[in-house]
Formats: C-alpha cells, sequence, structure tokens
C-alpha cells in the first residue's frame, strides 16, 4: 500500500490560490525572507531563520510513488518545436506495443501541453479517487498525465511563474496514481529553467535513468542543444542520446532529398562528437508525421513503413539497449 | 504613478513603438519573424533606429541570427551598450544574454526570480537611445519571461503591442490560442499573427509541400477577429543567412545588406506595410 495523503482534489489551475507574494524570491534563495517583497508574506519568519532548510516533505512521498517505476526517461531540448513531444510520444508507442509492457507519460510542459493532443486524447480529463488522481489511459498499458487535461477549455492560457508550475509537478509525481511502470517518460518545455530544475531535484533519489535529447540540423537549434547537454552535466543526468530530426524531407512529387533545415556546422553528428555523446539516430522529416500528431494517432502505426518510422523505431532499440533492457 | 516613473519607463520613454513577438509554441520562427522585422523596419526609412531585445534566457538565439554571435556588451557611464548589427551607422541595436555568457556552450540554468531580475536590467540599463522601434523576442510559453515584461512596463503599456507566430498545425495553432488569450488576459493589443512555416519548395522541382499542413493561421485568424498579416513559406535560403553566423572575419552589417535578397524578404514588405498601418490606427498615448 502508498501511504497517500488524504486524496488531492484535482486542482483548476486557473484559481490555485497564491501562497507567496508575486516577487518571492524562493524558499530555497538566499535572499528568502530578507527580499523587499518577503515583507508581510505569511512565512517570511520560516524562510528568514537560519535553521537549514528541510527536505521538500513531498521528496519522500514521491520517492515511494516513484520506487514502482522501473525506468525513468527524460526528454529534452533546449531548443522549442524540434520535435520533443512527437518522440515522446512514439517512444511510449512503442514501449506500449508490448502489452506486458506498462507505460506511462508525464508532460511537464506546462504552458504549452502537447501531449493530449498528440495522444488522441485532447478532451479527456483527471479524475481523483483515493489512491491519488488516475492519469488518462491511451491503452490499457498506457498512462497519461499532462496539465491540458485540467484546463476547462484548450484556448485557457496557463500563466504562471515557476514555484507553481513546481508544485503542480510535484503533483504528478506524488499524486498520480501511476501504479506500476516499466517506463515513465517525461516529456519537457523547452529551455533549461524551472521546469527542468524540479523534475531533476525530485527525482534525484529516486534516480533518473537518462535523457534523450532532440535537436534538429541547423545550428541554431544545435546551440541550444549544446546548452542543454551542458545542463545535463551540471545536474548529473546521463545523455542516453541526440536525436536528429527533421534531418532532410524527401519531396514527395520528384522524390529527391533536400535539407530544409541545413547543417551548416556539421548538424547533430558534428555535435554528438563535440560533446562526447552517442548520436542515437535521424528522422527525416515527414509531413505526414505532423498530421498524425494533429489527428492524435500513432505515426508508427499507420505508416510502418516509411523511413521515418524505421529511423524511429531503430532510435527506440538503441535506447532500450542502453538502458540494458 | 509617480511622476519620476519607473527606471523601465524613464529609460524607454525615448521609444515610440514596442512590439512583443509572442507565440506559445516554440521552434515556430519567434526568433526569425523578430529579425525579420527589426530589419524590415530598419529599412522602412534610411533614419529608422529599431533595437532588438532578445529575453529568451536560456535559449538566446537572436545574436546568432543577427550574425553578431560572440561579441560582448560594454558597460558606459550611461548603461550597457548595445551590440550593433549594422555596423558604425549604430541604427540596429541588440541585447541579449547570449552577449553575457563567456561559452556558447553555456547554459544559463535559471529559476523565475533571476529571470525576472535579469529582464528588469535589459529593460532598464540598456543605453537604447532614440528609438522608434524595440522589437522584443520572447521565449515560448505564458511564463516568468512574460509576466516580468508586461509587468515591468506597465507604465508604458499605451506604446505596446503584439506580434503572434504560429505554424500551421494544429498543436502548434492551439498554443497560439493560448497566447492569444494571454495577450487579452493583460489587455495587450495584438497587431496581427503571423503563419510561418506555411509550405516548402522543393528546390529541385518546385513543387510546393505542406510540410506542416497550411491555412490555419488564416483561419484562426478570422475566427478570433485578428488581422492576418500573411503566410511565410519555408525558405531555405532565409534559414541558411540567418543559421550562418558571423562570416570568417566578415564585418557585422552583412545581414543587413544581403537579407533584401532572399525571398522572405519581399514577403516580409507586405507584412511590414500591414503592421504600419496598424501601429498608425492605435490610438497614440
Amino acid at each position: 500500500m502508498i501511504a497517500v495523503q488524504p486524496p488531492a482534489d484535482v486542482p483548476n489551475p486557473l484559481s490555485i490560490p497564491v501562497n507567496a507574494p508575486e516577487h518571492c524570491p524562493g524558499t530555497e534563495s538566499e535572499l528568502a525572507g530578507k527580499s523587499d517583497a518577503c515583507n508581510g508574506c505569511a512565512n517570511q519568519e520560516t524562510c528568514a531563520s537560519n535553521i537549514p532548510k528541510g527536505p521538500d516533505p513531498a521528496l519522500p512521498l514521491i520517492t515511494e510513488r516513484m520506487s514502482n517505476v522501473k525506468r525513468k526517461i527524460l526528454v529534452l531540448s533546449g531548443k522549442g518545436g524540434v520535435g520533443k513531444s512527437t518522440f515522446t510520444a512514439q517512444l511510449g508507442w512503442a514501449f506500449a506495443a508490448d502489452d506486458r509492457t506498462q507505460v506511462g507519460i508525464m508532460d511537464v510542459d506546462i504552458c504549452g501541453p502537447s501531449i493530449p493532443t498528440i495522444l488522441g486524447i485532447a478532451n479527456e480529463q483527471v479524475h481523483s479517487s483515493s489512491s491519488g488522481w488516475s492519469p488518462v489511459f491511451v491503452q490499457d498499458n498506457f498512462a497519461v498525465m499532462s496539465v491540458g487535461f485540467m484546463l476547462p477549455s484548450s484556448r485557457d492560457a496557463v500563466m504562471w511563474r515557476g514555484p507553481k508550475k513546481n508544485g503542480l509537478i510535484s503533483q504528478f509525481l506524488k499524486d498520480v496514481d501511476w501504479g506500476d511502470l516499466d517506463y515513465l517518460v517525461v516529456d519537457t518545455p523547452p529551455g533549461t529553467s524551472d521546469e527542468h530544475l524540479s523534475i531533476v531535484q525530485y527525482l534525484k533519489e529516486s534516480g533518473i535513468d537518462g535523457a534523450v535529447v532532440i535537436t534538429t540540423p541547423q545550428e541554431v537549434a544545435l546551440q541550444d542543444v549544446r546548452r542543454e547537454i551542458n545542463f545535463c552535466r551540471k545536474v548529473g543526468i546521463k545523455v542516453l542520446g541526440l536525436v536528429e530530426n527533421m534531418s532532410g524531407f524527401v519531396c514527395p512529387s520528384c522524390k529527391t532529398e533536400s535539407q530544409i533545415f541545413k547543417p551548416s556546422t556539421g548538424g547533430a553528428a558534428q555535435l554528438a562528437k563535440d560533446m562526447g555523446v552517442e548520436l542515437l539516430g535521424a528522422v527525416p522529416l515527414d509531413p505526414r508525421i505532423g498530421k498524425s500528431a494533429d489527428y492524435g494517432v500513432s505515426f508508427l502505426d499507420e505508416y510502418p513503413d516509411s523511413p521515418a518510422s524505421t529511423a524511429y523505431l531503430d532510435i527506440i532499440d538503441r535506447i532500450k539497449e542502453k538502458l540494458g533492457d | 504613478m509617480a511622476q519620476e516613473g519607473t527606471p523601465v519607463s524613464r529609460r524607454l520613454s525615448t521609444v515610440k513603438n514596442i512590439i512583443i513577438v509572442l507565440s506559445g509554441k516554440g521552434g515556430v520562427g519567434k526568433s526569425s519573424v523578430s529579425t525579420q522585422l527589426a530589419l524590415n523596419l530598419h529599412a522602412s526609412s534610411p533614419t529608422a533606429r529599431v533595437g532588438i531585445l532578445d529575453v529568451d534566457l536560456t535559449g538566446p538565439s537572436i545574436p546568432r541570427m543577427l550574425g553578431v554571435d560572440g561579441q560582448g556588451v560594454h558597460q558606459s557611464s550611461d548603461g550597457w551598450v548595445p551590440v550593433y548589427a549594422d555596423g558604425s551607422a549604430a541604427r540596429l541595436a541588440c541585447m541579449s544574454v547570449g552577449f553575457l555568457l563567456k561559452n556558447k556552450g553555456d547554459s544559463v540554468v535559471w529559476r523565475g526570480p533571476k529571470k525576472n531580475g535579469m529582464i528588469r536590467q535589459f529593460l532598464s540599463d540598456v543605453r537604447w537611445g532614440d528609438l522608434d522601434y524595440l522589437v522584443i523576442d520572447t521565449p515560448p510559453g505564458t511564463s516568468d519571461e512574460h509576466l516580468s515584461l508586461l509587468e515591468h512596463m506597465a507604465p508604458i503599456h499605451s506604446r505596446l503591442s503584439a506580434v503572434i507566430v504560429t505554424t500551421p498545425q494544429a498543436v502548434a495553432l492551439m498554443d497560439a490560442m493560448k497566447c492569444l488569450s494571454f495577450t487579452r488576459a493583460v489587455n495587450l493589443p495584438v497587431l496581427g499573427l503571423i503563419e510561418n512555416m506555411s509550405g516548402y519548395v522543393c528546390p529541385c522541382c518546385g513543387e510546393i509541400s505542406n510540410v506542416f499542413s497550411t491555412g490555419g493561421g488564416e483561419e484562426m485568424a478570422r475566427k478570433e477577429g485578428l488581422t492576418f498579416l500573411g503566410s511565410l513559406p519555408v525558405d531555405t535560403e532565409l534559414v541558411t543567412l540567418l543559421d550562418g553566423g558571423s562570416p570568417e572575419g566578415g564585418e557585422s552589417g552583412e545581414l543587413v545588406t544581403r537579407y533584401p535578397d532572399t525571398p522572405s524578404a519581399k514577403l516580409f514588405k507586405g507584412i511590414l506595410d500591414v503592421i504600419l498601418r496598424r501601429l498608425a490606427e492605435a490610438p497614440s498615448s
């Protein structure tokens, strides 16, 4: 049995009260309790006192919940729009193709959750039960959690600063009834900020098995990805490898391959060499991938013979191999 | 409001128009649109003075795109001196966290409050001088950076407006919709919507492929009562130009002369005309 706090209500993200003032420097900050914004805050005394700050009370609960999860994989990329969510979804589908494998996807992109649409479950909602929030199931062995399931309408913007985003991520880890999972794949927003730091911090004790870093071939994207790999090194996450997405485009009319996003600095291959990480593979740009994502169907199932599917599956096999599964 | 104003409003008192480029989704071309917008505004008159501020702190792309990668920012008695992308003419000023990093691989791993502080400094400490337009490039989402920007610029709200960038596929449009909700919530006037990556012309046979589908942006603009500013196809010439960085030993300013030859430049002219018209319509303070 998992020790659960009284079943937490599924929050309405648009109405969570903020317990901290607008300019809260963060409880971990050196300025905690001392900055101007802290005057009048109910927590000021606790923050300002020199008592070493205890660990987040959520941590043991998270660790307990995560003890039933065998593999935890992060999908990262410094740059946006390179295909993190699409790759996460393919990874999920490919793992879940074996019905003995239990798969979970957690979408921590709070401001722009795409996972529900890509998996075709955009209109689902999260329900709470005595054992926590029930994730949404794509199929029996494939559970998903995203802030997208909690918004009254997909048009609503989640305008949150860091501390609130962190709070929700911690709840995703401790309050969601994930059950026993073989794989938990975490889809992240672009950048290296609150969401990334939080997920790493919360999963530190449970251990993250590795990160898959996605990029596109042009230098503008590689620049950000270089930063992301450095981030992984800083916080001690193993990089399983690099995936080059949107790598070359085959014209449906004349079948000639051209490079939409030119690898002006050698693309992912060069970056992988420079940074000493493995290049897991390159997925060509296929308009049907984007279309499948829009319609919420599995590209791998729809077009199993396309070169992109083969590329995806090879990469996924390599990831499994690297994980030792 | 205090007569003296805030450090931000004092610093930006010499800036006539501020255009914030937004998009809920990442990688749809905010930075490339911001760059093009700045270049076109810069070319719109021989005396136009334009600034471009990159508040994407964890993934700054503007320096690379403007070909001023690797330059540094200098401190003067009157604040930080921006980097000029057009050489000695100094009509195209640029500021980004990218100029403050020692190595190009350095990651900025910051939580909200630090990002907020950086943005405040960008707004209050950069010596922009007189500017006709300040283009602000933002990171994806609707979070710390966006809230901080609007908060700090609240005293000069009447000079703010936004352009939303999206790509045509449904996943991106959904995020663009969130972004629009954000502008409504904070009462930020939207000049219009640009659909980027709308089709790709095969360099071999000339066939147009809708790599990320097409038409979605225009449809959304119509439904939401937004001005549709135009669509931009994937332009490999532009991608290569913006991706190229600073040429070997070349001088900064090359981009300014080479950009007008790209196919996108011609299309963007039409977009700029609408933007300028919309700016003129807006009730000035």
